[in-house]
């Protein structure tokens, strides 16, 4: 029980600290609803429905309309619900933080990510390094930049190509790579293959990777970001495919997300990116268990 | 059939004709890529294990175990002889499927014998087995250091040990979950 304690008190804190970051750098906290019309259409989540419309598996549709309607910098600290996800690492109902920044692309956000969780870590007392899981992370900057393709070289089995062949990505990515991003320091890894851009764009001088990076620590990952994709027309076309990739699973079909489409149209160059707030808990405390750093799961409620 | 989501650490699968247990599981999800369910597996049979991960879209067969009560019969060689006490069906189970089990095995004790698709595998016994000492170094009187144990054998030929007060002839309650002794029983 003394350990539940001292892990939400070091997460209460993380989170005061956080959000001082982001108002010195002028960013405006905004809250988005929880339950809306459409969740965006991707083929691995599920969100979970709420009456005749679902809990959001993230606030990237209103982030993104604000985004468009003027709001530059913007940041949320959000819960996010996605159905059967629930492991040591997972719960149905976590925390996110989010932000976004008009005019920048996916390297900037990378920087001020990194110089967002070094001052966040450093105002707790890590200064120099962060202990988790037996694993002594030097938080000295710059952290690890590695692109996708040079994870599958140096880690895997196969190379990228052909993991994305053989439809094996995320087996090989879970099993051989994660374990070994940012263990000496944060890693972030970027350039994801364009097949898996998700809502990021693709790079203009090479259609075959995806403005995509996500961030590891102590093989845990923790973020999310990309430059994002402003041509709707593409944008609607992803989601299509999510549709039909989700429909030859049986999986429930979603409202093409209408009003999200038109603000596109409006969308200024950017770039976003969703951050665990669990997870950095987790490596704050030293907790295997995302158990460990929120109060309640579902079962013991 | 069962799918990824009926995996859970516990659950016995058939996977290669042979049956398995789920000795660890973990739901691993990359961000925006498909669910994975890590398991490590436990050969039943022969104890090897080995880890896979499995996605959402797997089956799996189960493995069809059932438990049979038998009454435990007699010894012939190296072989241990049970009777179904409704069929009076009598089967033979090898030293090495009895295992460890072979210490607590008395005349007529009821046992549950696993069977994977009629072929035994495993048994288990009661939770408690009184035995008699057939074989212990009398106690000196006066000898009381507090703690103190002896060795001794008990009529299946299995040594343990107890109190240095318990002597030949005593019957003692075994734990055979641990083998260890609990208490003297009368009678």
């Amino acid at each position: 029980m003394a350990r539940k304690t001292q892990a939400l008190s070091l997460r209460a804190v993380l989170i005061q600290n956080i959000r001082q970051f982001f108002i010195q750098h002028h960013f405006l906290e905004i809250e988005t609803p929880l339950r809306i019309p459409s969740p965006a259409p991707e083929e691995h989540i599920e969100a979970i429905p709420s009456g005749a419309w679902f809990l959001q598996t993230s606030p990237e549709l209103c982030m993104k309309r604000l985004l468009a309607a003027g709001y530059p910098r913007i940041f949320q600290i959000s819960k996010c619900f996605r159905e059967a996800e629930r492991g040591s690492k997972h719960l149905s109902e976590f925390t996110m933080l989010e932000w976004y920044v008009a005019q920048f692309d996916y390297y900037q956000l990378m920087e001020q990510c990194e110089a967002m969780l070094i001052t966040a870590l450093k105002d707790m007392g890590h200064t120099q390094d962060i202990i988790w899981q037996n694993n002594k992370i030097n938080l000295a900057s710059p952290w690890e930049r590695i692109s996708v393709a040079d994870t599958f070289s140096k880690y895997a089995p196969i190379n990228l190509q052909e993991a994305l062949h053989q439809d094996r990505f995320d087996e090989i990515l879970v099993e051989y790579i994660e374990p070994r991003l940012g263990i000496d320091r944060p890693t972030f890894i970027y350039d994801y293959p364009a097949k898996l851009a998700a809502l990021a764009k693709i790079k203009k001088s090479d259609p075959n990777v995806a403005e995509r990076f996500e961030l590891y620590i102590g093989g845990l990952e923790l973020a999310n970001g990309f430059s994002e994709l402003t041509d709707a027309r593409e944008q609607r076309q992803r989601f299509e495919e999510a549709l039909e990739l989700r429909a030859a699973k049986n999986w429930a079909c979603y409202a093409m997300p209408e009003k999200f489409l038109t603000a596109l149209e409006h969308l200024p160059p950017c770039a976003g990116i969703a951050l665990g707030i669990d997870r950095l808990a987790m490596i704050l405390s030293n907790a295997d268990k995302i158990d460990d750093v929120v109060a309640f799961t579902p079962e013991t409620l | 059939m069962y799918t990824a989501s009926d995996l859970k650490k516990g659950l016995r699968l058939k996977i290669d004709n042979e049956p398995y247990i789920i000795t660890e599981f973990n739901f691993v999800k990359p961000g925006k890529g498909q669910a994975l369910y890590r398991s490590k597996l436990k050969n039943m049979i022969t104890g090897s294990q080995f880890e896979r991960s499995f996605r959402s879209v797997d089956t799996f067969e189960p493995a069809d175990l059932r438990e049979k009560k038998m009454q435990y019969l007699y010894k012939e060689g190296d072989k241990y002889c049970f009777m179904d006490n409704e069929s009076f069906e009598q089967i033979y189970l090898t030293e090495a499927q009895v295992g460890d089990s072979k210490n607590f095995l008395i005349d007529n004790i009821e046992a549950e014998i696993l069977l994977f698709e009629d072929r035994p595998i495993g048994i288990s016994l009661p939770n408690f087995v009184d035995l008699i000492v057939t074989e212990a170094e009398p106690w000196a009187k006066g000898d009381t250091v507090s703690g103190a144990t002896k060795p001794v054998k008990v009529q299946t030929g299995y040594t343990i040990q107890v109190p240095t007060f318990v002597g030949e002839g005593e019957k003692i309650r075994i734990d055979t979950r641990t083998g260890d002794y609990l208490t003297r029983v009368k009678g």
